[in-house]
């Protein structure tokens, strides 16, 4: 392990024990304390999300479905089957990724605005289907599921998906996605099979929304089929999330799912206002950072230290020359 | 030269809807060749590239590179049997640094597998290493090394080209096609690119087809070539051969030469 590994395991490990800490001492509430779960999860669906939008360029609007696969799937297993939580969720994300290569097939064959449309198609087939489906509780919802998921999980499975995704792009099947986003006949003459790699990233994309589903459904002990639980609208607060924190910026989307996880508690007192407010931040984000906040550029702490050196250097230039005209 | 047959195109024709972009070419390269594909514009040359690199399917004909028929395979394999090309609007991967652009191309050098990756394995280590290394010898080479980190939509039109055909190299082809590459070029950026051509066949052992309208070029580089107008091969021979053929003049080079 390098030095910076062991600072960040540190780190990671730390803030673990901290919330563990407030929580024994009553200063994070359980309230607080499914929040933070909920950031997880959503940090999953967003970075999971980017592989497939943001680093491979294509665009997909139907990730909920993915989740709601993941949310079922594992539900269905432990509730029905008496399956061990761990195993059933890992069944459940599995499962979400068998039906990604299934949709991502026929679905990567479009292009554009065609494949938003196909996939936003597909996210709604598979919420229509489970809504069907009475062994999950039809339109009710599906309740009585344990909830197994503790806070350490959503927080283990986050970092490790963080990680995976992290690692992947950078090896040269992540640079063969990339190429794929950046020029797909160019990429072909260089040997990249890019119906592989496209198809490859959708159903780890995939996978990892249906982990994320899994642990959902067992942290809240209940799941319905709403648009806005594993439906459009649920696709779309994903997508947000990506395009705000930046498309193909890892660290964009961990920051944008945190911020937009967060906004809508920090508003509550603002009930009235939130709809009103919430949108705003985000026409003004468009219009001032339309790349995103980190616009594809991951912030790390070479970066951190190099934005640093540029700002000390240029205090420093100015100080020499004495105007401010730099 | 020894005759050792690389390539051979047999009948080939390709159509778009009612219009044959090429019809019945017959052309035979051999190894070690640095070859011309001229003719007036529209007349086929671009579309005679897609079909050897497997972007548009030829509508009849074959394709035997090396002893395999290519005819109806797709460009991914077709690139790695060894065939690789530039384009004539550059294709680069815009948004990424020359660096990258070179290291994506590393991608049929490397074996490890999606966990490999991952896990990041020593062997996986190691070959991203190697592709870093071969990545930097090749901008190196191309004398590109200064601009590595910068993002290749910024470099200046020559060294685009330059590093578009650095980028067809590391993918280590046998057959290396160049359509136009020295459009838009200054003298001074051709005159350049005149001289890495020719190092290119003999520093990378690589075969060569050149489409180029700088009929200088052509004529100082190539020992033998092919002429296309309205998708038909009308004249193959060596330069001076070209130059002196009626249809060849009357087709495309125009009465003043
Ligand atoms: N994808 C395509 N669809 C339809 N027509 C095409 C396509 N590609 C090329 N053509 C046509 O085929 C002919 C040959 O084009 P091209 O090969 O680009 O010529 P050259 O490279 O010799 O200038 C032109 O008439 C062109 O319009
Ligand atoms: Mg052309």
């Amino acid at each position: 392990m390098t030095k910076r590994n062991i600072v960040v395991t540190a780190l990671l490990a730390g803030f673990y024990l901290l919330v563990q800490l407030l929580a024994a001492k009553r200063v994070l509430l359980p309230y607080d304390l499914q929040i933070l779960g909920l950031i997880c999860i959503n940090i999953m669906l967003a970075v999971s999300l980017n592989l497939i939008n943001g680093f491979t360029g294509q665009f997909s609007i139907g990730h909920a479905g993915f989740f709601g696969i993941g949310a079922y799937a594992s539900a269905y297993l432990t509730v029905v089957h008496d399956v061990p939580f761990l195993i059933a969720l890992c069944a459940g994300a599995v499962f979400a990724a068998v039906i990604g290569i299934v949709i991502g097939l026929p679905a990567l064959r479009l292009q554009g605005d065609y494949l938003a449309i196909a996939t936003l198609g597909f996210g709604e087939i598979i919420r229509v289907v489970i809504l069907n489906i009475p062994q999950v509780g039809g339109a009710r919802g599906f309740s009585g599921i344990s909830r197994a998921t503790s806070f350490g999980h959503t927080y283990l499975f986050m970092i490790l998906t963080v990680l995976i995704i992290k690692n992947f792009i950078s090896s040269y099947h992540g640079r063969a996605c990339i190429a794929v986003r950046e020029d797909e006949l160019a990429s072909e003459t260089l040997g990249i099979n890019t119906t592989f790699y496209k198809v490859s990233a959708f159903t780890l994309g995939a996978f990892f929304a249906g982990l994320a589903g899994g642990l959902f459904s067992h942290y809240m002990g209940y799941i319905n089929p709403a648009a806005n639980q594993i439906g459009f609208l649920k696709s779309i607060d994903i997508l947000i999330m990506v395009v705000l924190g930046g498309l193909g910026s890892i660290t964009g989307s961990i920051g944008a799912a945190i911020f937009l996880t967060l906004i809508p508690e920090l508003l509550r007192g603002l009930a009235e206002y939130r709809m009103i407010v919430y949108p705003i931040i985000l026409i003004l984000i468009m219009l001032f950072r339309p790349a995103g906040l980190l616009g594809g550029k991951e912030l790390s702490w070479d970066a951190l230290s190099r934005f640093y050196q540029r700002f000390a250097g240029k205090r420093q230039k100015q100080r020499v020359t004495g105007d401010g005209s730099e | 030269m020894a005759a050792n047959e690389l390539l051979r195109i047999s009948t080939l024709s390709v159509s778009f809807g009612g219009l044959k972009a090429i019809s019945n070419v017959d052309m035979t390269v051999y190894e070690g060749e640095l070859v011309g594909l001229i003719g007036p514009n529209g007349a086929g040359k671009t579309t005679l590239f897609n079909a050897l690199t497997g972007l548009c399917r030829p509508t009849s004909g074959e394709i035997v590179f090396s002893g395999k028929n290519l005819s109806k395979k797709s460009a991914h394999y077709i690139s790695r049997q060894g065939i690789t090309r530039t384009f004539q609007n550059i294709r680069l991967f815009k948004s990424l640094s020359a660096l990258d652009n070179l290291r994506i191309a590393c991608h049929q050098n490397m074996s490890y597998t999606f966990l490999g990756g991952i896990l990041k394995t020593k062997n996986a280590s190691r070959q991203e290493e190697e592709a870093e290394k071969q990545a930097w010898a090749m901008l190196e080479i191309m004398g590109l090394s200064q601009y590595a980190h910068e993002r290749s939509v910024n470099l200046s039109y020559g060294n685009q080209r330059k590093l578009e055909i650095a980028r067809a190299l590391v993918t280590k082809p046998r057959l290396l096609l160049l359509d136009e590459p020295a459009a838009g070029m200054n003298p001074a950026e051709t005159q350049e690119l005149l001289h890495l051509i020719r190092s290119l066949r003999s520093d990378f052992g690589v075969t060569i087809i050149l489409i180029e309208h700088d009929m200088n070029l052509v004529m100082n580089l190539c020992e033998r070539i092919f002429v296309l107008d309205y998708g038909v091969l009308i004249a193959e021979g060596s330069v001076e051969e070209i130059r002196s053929n009626e249809q060849v003049i009357q087709a495309y080079l125009g009465a003043d030469v």
